[in-house]
């Protein structure tokens, strides 16, 4: 008996451990990125397809005020509510002292400089499929905007998600290193695809989310609930979104729907994003858009 | 045996249970409250005379100075409507079906004012382009859809 109980200790402690290693941060080695060089010029594109300044921008800034990123917007949940952190390149506030390693951490691990998890209310699940290139790119290009010294405001969040190693555990669940949608897809497609999984987020809204606050990715892009607010955000897949192409183009540009009426809410901050993008881009992501599975 | 009388006054009994239906229909329904009828056929011809010059904008049609230009004077025009009618107090979602207009826009602090006026100053300068050239009427348009947008941020609730 005391055999089996010490047996049963050793065995809870090896759970333990193992639950402590595969939930701990990771860190990508700077050796590993040593011969990234970041693109400033293109890191523009890359920034406004990856919808930044959509939450580290003040609520609703508009025009040049869009490249401040220093946070502090509010973002409610079931889990607590979530303040966007300072990016700026202030080297205090910001992310000025950051090396390239720790940017790529930060978006694609959902880990800090100091070892600690992110919430993923930042969408590192997303970035996550990016081209390490493409956010050296960006990386380099956020380096050129307007530092802001306002400081970071402390997310309010309860028990048990106050602990951060629980995110460790959610991102098990839900990081994953292939895209959604799959199959014998146009190369225009799997540039939309690119575009709308990888930095757009678009799922982040569209996409109902399981108990744990993972995305469903077996009903991806299906609309879900207002995350922050009431309504719903809506459905994209073909069944429910009947705009023609072009129409889901010209929308991501101007923001009017087909019977121009005009985008409201976190659309319409998504849409002064990707107006700054080439039309080819904007017509990929119809194109991939047209290509969902619909619900059934 | 069903006499005359007895049909009639069950037929009294269904027209004033039907009559009751009706007020309740027209006190709870959206669609029935003039006011809010009012206003949001203001917002269909605005985006009937938006969608003149956005297909324009677009390049789907060709542009016509005199169109856009009759387009967008409607637009200024629907800017200088006094609004303080089609906007009654308890017409929010929160009181009444079929709005999406949110409480907010009845509260202290509101904007919807201000923003009606940034809407007004961009039909105009609208106005003043529109019939000038496809690239003057494209860049005037940009700031009144900018004015619908920022009131739809706050004050529309999604569908």
């Amino acid at each position: 008996m005391v055999r089996f109980l010490r047996l049963l200790l050793g065995l809870a402690l090896i759970a333990a451990l193992g639950g402590w290693i595969v939930t701990r941060p990771q860190q990508i080695d700077p050796e590993e990125v040593a011969d990234l060089t970041g693109d400033p010029v293109h890191g523009e594109q890359v920034f406004w397809a990856a919808g930044c300044a959509s939450c580290h921008a003040a609520d609703e800034a508009e025009g040049e005020d869009r490249l401040l990123l220093s946070g502090g917007q509010a973002f409610a949940s079931d889990f607590g509510t979530f303040y966007a952190p300072n990016i700026s390149s202030d080297l205090t506030h910001g992310i000025g002292d950051w090396t390239l390693a720790q940017f790529l951490t930060a978006l694609q691990n959902g880990v800090s400089p100091d070892g600690r998890h992110y919430y993923p209310a930042f969408p590192y699940t997303a970035y996550r499929l990016a081209e390490r290139q493409d956010l050296a790119d960006l990386f380099a290009y956020m380096q050129t905007l307007p530092s802001s010294d306002t400081p970071n405001v402390a997310h309010d969040v309860g028990f048990p998600f106050s602990i951060r190693r629980s995110v460790g555990a959610w991102n098990l669940l839900n990081l994953n290193d292939d895209f959604v949608v799959q199959g014998e897809l146009s190369a225009e497609v799997v540039r939309g695809r690119y575009l709308s999984e990888a930095l757009a987020h678009c799922g982040e809204c569209h996409t109902p989310r399981d108990a744990l606050g993972g995305l469903d990715r077996s009903r991806w892009l299906q609309g879900a609930p207002n995350p922050n607010g009431r309504g719903t955000i809506p459905s994209l897949t073909p069944d429910a979104l009947t705009w023609s192409q072009a129409e889901v183009a010209a929308y991501l540009r101007d923001g009017f729907t087909p019977d121009f009426d005009v985008a409201g809410g976190h659309m319409r901050s998504v849409i002064l994003n990707l107006a700054n993008l080439p039309d080819a881009d904007r017509a990929a992501i119809a194109a991939y858009l047209a290509e969902l599975p619909p619900a059934p | 045996m069903i006499s005359l009388k007895n049909i009639s006054s069950a037929a009294a009994i269904g027209a004033v249970a039907l009559s009751c239906f009706a007020l309740s229909a027209q006190a709870q329904g959206g669609d029935s409250n003039p006011a809010v009828s009012a206003r949001q056929g203001q917002f269909q011809l605005m985006g009937l005379n938006i969608g003149v010059l956005g297909q324009m904008a677009r390049g789907n049609t060709e542009y016509d100075a005199e169109a856009a230009q009759a387009a967008a004077d409607n637009l200024l025009a629907i800017s200088q409507i006094n609004q303080m009618f089609h906007w009654p107090e308890g017409t929010d979602t929160e009181s009444i079906e079929g709005t999406r207009a949110l409480p907010a826009i009845w509260e202290e602090g509101s904007t919807v004012l201000d923003i009606w006026a940034d809407y007004g100053a961009a039909a105009e300068t609208l106005a003043g382009a529109a019939g000038q050239g496809l690239d003057e009427m494209r860049a005037a348009l940009g700031p009144v859809g900018a004015a619908c947008g920022s009131c739809h941020d706050d004050y529309r609730a999604p569908e």
